[in-house]
């Protein structure tokens, strides 16, 4: 199925519930964190926690081991699936096992254990209600926590009354529980093998940390004597001290609960006697603790992750599922469309191309927009959507140099060849742009013309629904060269940053920028700067984007040293500026221009904060605004400075909560993803629809949203810092 | 531990509709026994607390029962190892007088854990299993609140384990 009809077919099947899942995981994670004093803190801790146990793998593992022996287990490490699964197998032969019962595991999924087993004749049973849902509607998972999200209520029951015919048909969410939890719990009793995974192992003891909330994985291990435990040898932590950041953080981060009804705390094998459940004679402490347990740590592709300069934060993941519910695609597709062969969701990518390959990775690669939403939310501080970056790079070259990235790391070339069509059309635009502007009006009149959009949906992927950016004529720059500066003596001075959309297409809002700054005293300059990079970023154009920063720190160096801040209206410019360049040029050159860079009204901001005359700035007496900011802005803690200065001003400012408008710079405009577009975009026009909100003029601070918004509403927005100067 | 303290785990264990009472000792036998909804089963207490006064002698619930009592009862009580102020959670230990399963195959789970055992934090708790386990290499649950899904299409208390939790707090000053 090609990929629109694919995402077109799970938004109208699966579309529903998964939104209204994960977008209540999304609040409840807001509500919960909100709660913690020290969560930023606590983030930071955890994230230590993982990079030194990452770091010190092969020393923590040995460590395990000793304590599991010492405990009377054992540990088999396993090269890759095929291994672990040899191994399982052998466990629950010498068992002699006719059932092997399983908690919720990840893991298992990925070496496909139960397929495995089952071609021995062994019944296996999942026992998790969402995992048992699936295997009894024979579908795959999707969403790492809630693994049948994409599930109404209506289809389980559906599911149920069809396959089980019930003498009652069921209905209700208790009804399907408690039908559930009866039968399992038949087989549970009658299992001989317990398999689960773990979230977490501690070297020190040889303990493991299980986060559930049904009761399912202890009963798994409780009612069998055998316990079989897979889990990734990235689980390891040193010491049982160690869990207490990830107790407090994985289930607020991941479903929005403070903490979920059971984190097992077990040092296998466990104390608790082995009985015979239909016995009716013997008290259960007479019965003995006469229990195996084998640790099965399965490599399958990750300590060269861990190798991996790149990759090698993927294996910090503690898969919560943050990074899946704060994702405005996901919440659109879930995890059938975004996600590989087990894992979804945003932190998918890094994992599936380090377990499967990065053709697996390439699948759904696309659907990360790199809107940033997932960083503040992710409890290890994960930069997610570099992680996705740097994967559509190698994928980009994968024609170049195969298979060797994985080992290699990032080696940015000077050229980007390998990139598609596509994506080398909209990692260049800033060529489209001044060829664009040079030639403007027939450059627009060309290209929207019937046959151009023939030709850039054929070649490009250009949807040919989308409206194309409108070039000026003049650009901010020409405009800027042609006027003298209006301040005398300056309080301060700044370059405005001609991004590529306020110099080229939105030149309106970077006159208005120029005239707010201007009335409140500061000199501003806008010289010629290339463009951020952003661009090419954002199609996986690592050494493009590179060159891109070393040009813009050389230009905006000299002013910098000579006392200018950097203003930039873009907000996903100003994020190159303060958060992507880290990992393109040098630290220093990189410290310097972040310090010295502001969004717009963040710049507005602080300078009435320290005296600037606001009355020289436009007023209003309570006119209403709807303001949608702007992803990465929000990122970047930048939008409540937006809402201040125009609240400030005398505006009634109501904003939207929606993760993202959609569009996220080129994603929108392309074929496959139009339509996914559109429907994310379909909540922000909700909101600005609403009673209350539906006459309000719009204004929004990103060029993409501004474009976005233009499309879904009769209002045509504007930026801000517009309405500060009329 | 401070009043401070079980204030904090009452508060705790009320967002979670987990009722908590503080008991006297010799308030025990009759607490227990309005506590639990028969046909009740539990662990020998006494010998959990090292404590004869914490005896369920003289109660309905019956004492180490066999597996099948055990699955026909409605109510499990047990003791808990700690209980922790800031979550409300309980730390179940797991022992060899098959507190797992007392407090995991019934409905209500009855939870006994002395005031002295609680502590205000979840650090705290988990630091305190942390040192003990590096002794005895144990085993507990973290458990806080009833047993609970959302895979069903809404939240349900009462999965795999118990759908309602009681807590009974036994204070020092006797
Ligand atoms: S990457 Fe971070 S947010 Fe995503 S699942 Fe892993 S830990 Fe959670």
């Amino acid at each position: 199925m090609a990929k629109a009809d694919e995402i077109r077919e799970l938004m109208r099947t699966e579309g529903a519930a998964v939104a209204e899942n994960t977008r209540a995981f999304n609040d409840g994670r807001y509500e919960s964190v909100a709660d913690l004093e020290d969560y930023e803190a606590l983030k930071s801790e955890a994230r230590a926690i993982k990079e030194d146990a990452i770091e010190r793998l092969p020393e923590l593992i040995d460590e395990l081991e000793v304590a599991v022996e010492e405990n009377g287990g054992t540990v088999y490490i396993a090269d890759d699936a095929a291994d672990a699964n040899a191994y399982v197998r052998e466990v629950v032969a010498d068992r002699d096992a006719d059932r092997v019962v399983k908690s919720k595991s990840m893991t298992s999924e990925e070496i496909e254990v139960n397929e495995a087993l089952e071609s021995d004749g062994v019944d296996v049973v999942e026992t998790d209600l969402g995992e048992w849902v699936l295997q009894v509607a024979d579908e795959a998972p999707s969403h790492i926590v809630a693994p049948a999200i994409h599930k109404s209520r209506e289809a389980i029951a559906d599911l149920f009354n069809e396959r089980f015919d019930p003498d009652e048909p069921l209905e209700t969410a208790e009804e399907l529980t408690y039908f559930a939890r009866e039968k399992l719990g038949e087989q549970i009793v009658d299992a001989e093998v317990g398999l689960t995974g773990a979230n977490f192992l501690t070297a020190d003891t040889g303990t493991m940390a299980l986060v559930t909330s049904e009761g399912n994985a202890r009963k798994t291990v409780a009612a069998t004597d055998t316990q079989i435990t897979v889990a990734g040898v990235e689980k390891v932590v040193p010491s049982v001290e160690e869990l207490a950041p990830f107790v407090e953080l994985i289930g607020r981060s991941g479903t929005g609960q403070d903490i979920t009804s059971y984190v097992s705390l077990l040092t296998p094998p466990v104390e608790t006697p082995v009985v015979d459940f239909d016995d009716d004679e013997t008290p259960l402490s007479a019965f003995d603790a006469d229990r195996d347990f084998h640790l099965v740590l399965i490599d399958n592709g990750r300590l060269a992750m861990r190798e991996d300069d790149q990759l090698r934060e993927t294996l910090y993941c503690i898969r919560c599922s943050a990074c899946s519910n704060s994702c405005a695609n996901f919440q659109h597709v879930g995890g059938h469309a975004f996600g590989g062969e087990t894992y979804s969701g945003g932190i998918a990518t890094g994992w599936e191309a380090g377990i499967e390959g990065l053709d697996t990775a390439a699948e759904f690669n696309d659907l990360c927009t790199g809107c940033t939403r997932c960083v503040n939310a992710c409890p290890v501080e994960i930069d997610i959507p570099w992680i996705n970056t740097v994967v559509r790079d190698r994928i980009n070259r994968e024609g170049e140099r195969p298979a060797e990235w994985l080992v290699d790391g990032l080696t940015p070339d000077a050229e980007d060849e390998g990139a598609p069509l596509q994506k080398r059309f909209f990692g260049n635009f800033e060529t489209v742009a001044k060829l664009g502007s040079a030639t403007a009006p027939l450059s627009n009149w060309l290209a929207g013309t019937g046959p151009s959009r023939w030709l850039m949906s054929r070649a490009l992927g250009i949807d040919r629904r989308r409206a194309l950016p409108e070039f000026e004529r003049e650009t901010l720059v020409d405009w800027f060269a042609d006027r003298d500066s209006t301040v005398e003596t300056p309080e301060r001075r700044a370059v405005l940053y001609p991004d590529l959309y306020t110099n080229h297409v939105q030149v309106e809002r970077g006159k208005a920028a120029v005239e707010a700054l201007e009335a409140l005293g500061v000199e501003v300059v806008v010289p010629e700067v290339p463009s951020s990079g952003r661009a090419p970023l954002s199609q996986g154009m690592v050494a493009t984007a590179t060159d891109h920063a070393e040009r813009v720190t050389e230009a905006l160096a000299p002013y910098v040293a000579d006392g200018y801040d950097v203003v930039v209206v873009e907000p996903s410019d100003l994020a190159m500026f303060t958060r992507e360049y880290d990992r393109l040029v040098a630290e220093d050159t990189f410290e310097t221009l972040a310090e010295n860079s502001y969004e717009v009204l963040e710049y507005v901001y602080g300078l009435l904060e320290n005296g600037a005359d606001a009355d020289a700035l436009a007023s209003s007496d309570g006119a209403g605004v709807a303001y949608h900011s702007h992803c990465q802005q929000r990122t970047l803690g930048l939008e409540a400075h937006t809402v201040a200065v125009l609240e400030d001003r005398g505006f009634d400012v109501v904003t939207s909560d929606v993760e993202c408008c959609g569009m996220a710079g080129s994603f929108g405009y392309k074929r496959d993803y139009y339509e996914l577009s559109m429907d994310v975009g379909g909540r922000l026009r909700d909101q600005f629809e609403a009673d209350g909100v539906r006459d309000r003029p719009v204004v929004a601070s990103g060029t993409s949203c501004l474009e976005q918004i233009d499309a879904l509403l009769e209002r045509q927005p504007r930026h801000p810092v517009e309405l500060l100067v009329e | 531990m401070s009043g401070a303290t079980f204030s904090s785990f009452e508060r705790s264990l009320g967002e979670l509709d987990v009722p908590a009472t503080r008991i006297k000792r010799e308030e025990f036998t009759n607490q227990v026994e309005e506590a639990v909804e028969p046909p009740a089963v539990g662990v020998p207490l006494g010998e959990t607390f090292d404590e004869p006064a914490l005896s369920l002698d003289g109660t309905p619930v019956t004492v180490d029962p066999t597996p099948v009592a055990l699955r026909e009862a409605t109510t499990g009580v047990t003791g808990a190892r700690l209980g922790i102020g800031d979550y409300g959670t309980l730390a179940l230990s797991l022992t060899d007088r098959a507190s797992e399963l007392v407090s995991l195959f019934v409905e209500h789970h009855v939870a006994v854990v002395r005031e002295r055992d609680l502590v205000d934090e979840m650090r705290t708790g988990i630091e305190t299993l942390g040192e003990e386990f590096a002794e005895t290499r144990g085993s507990a649950i973290l458990a806080t609140g009833p047993s609970a899904t959302a895979d069903m299409g809404a939240l349900v208390k009462g999965a795999h384990g118990p759908r309602t939790v009681e807590v009974l707090v036994l204070t020092e000053d006797d």
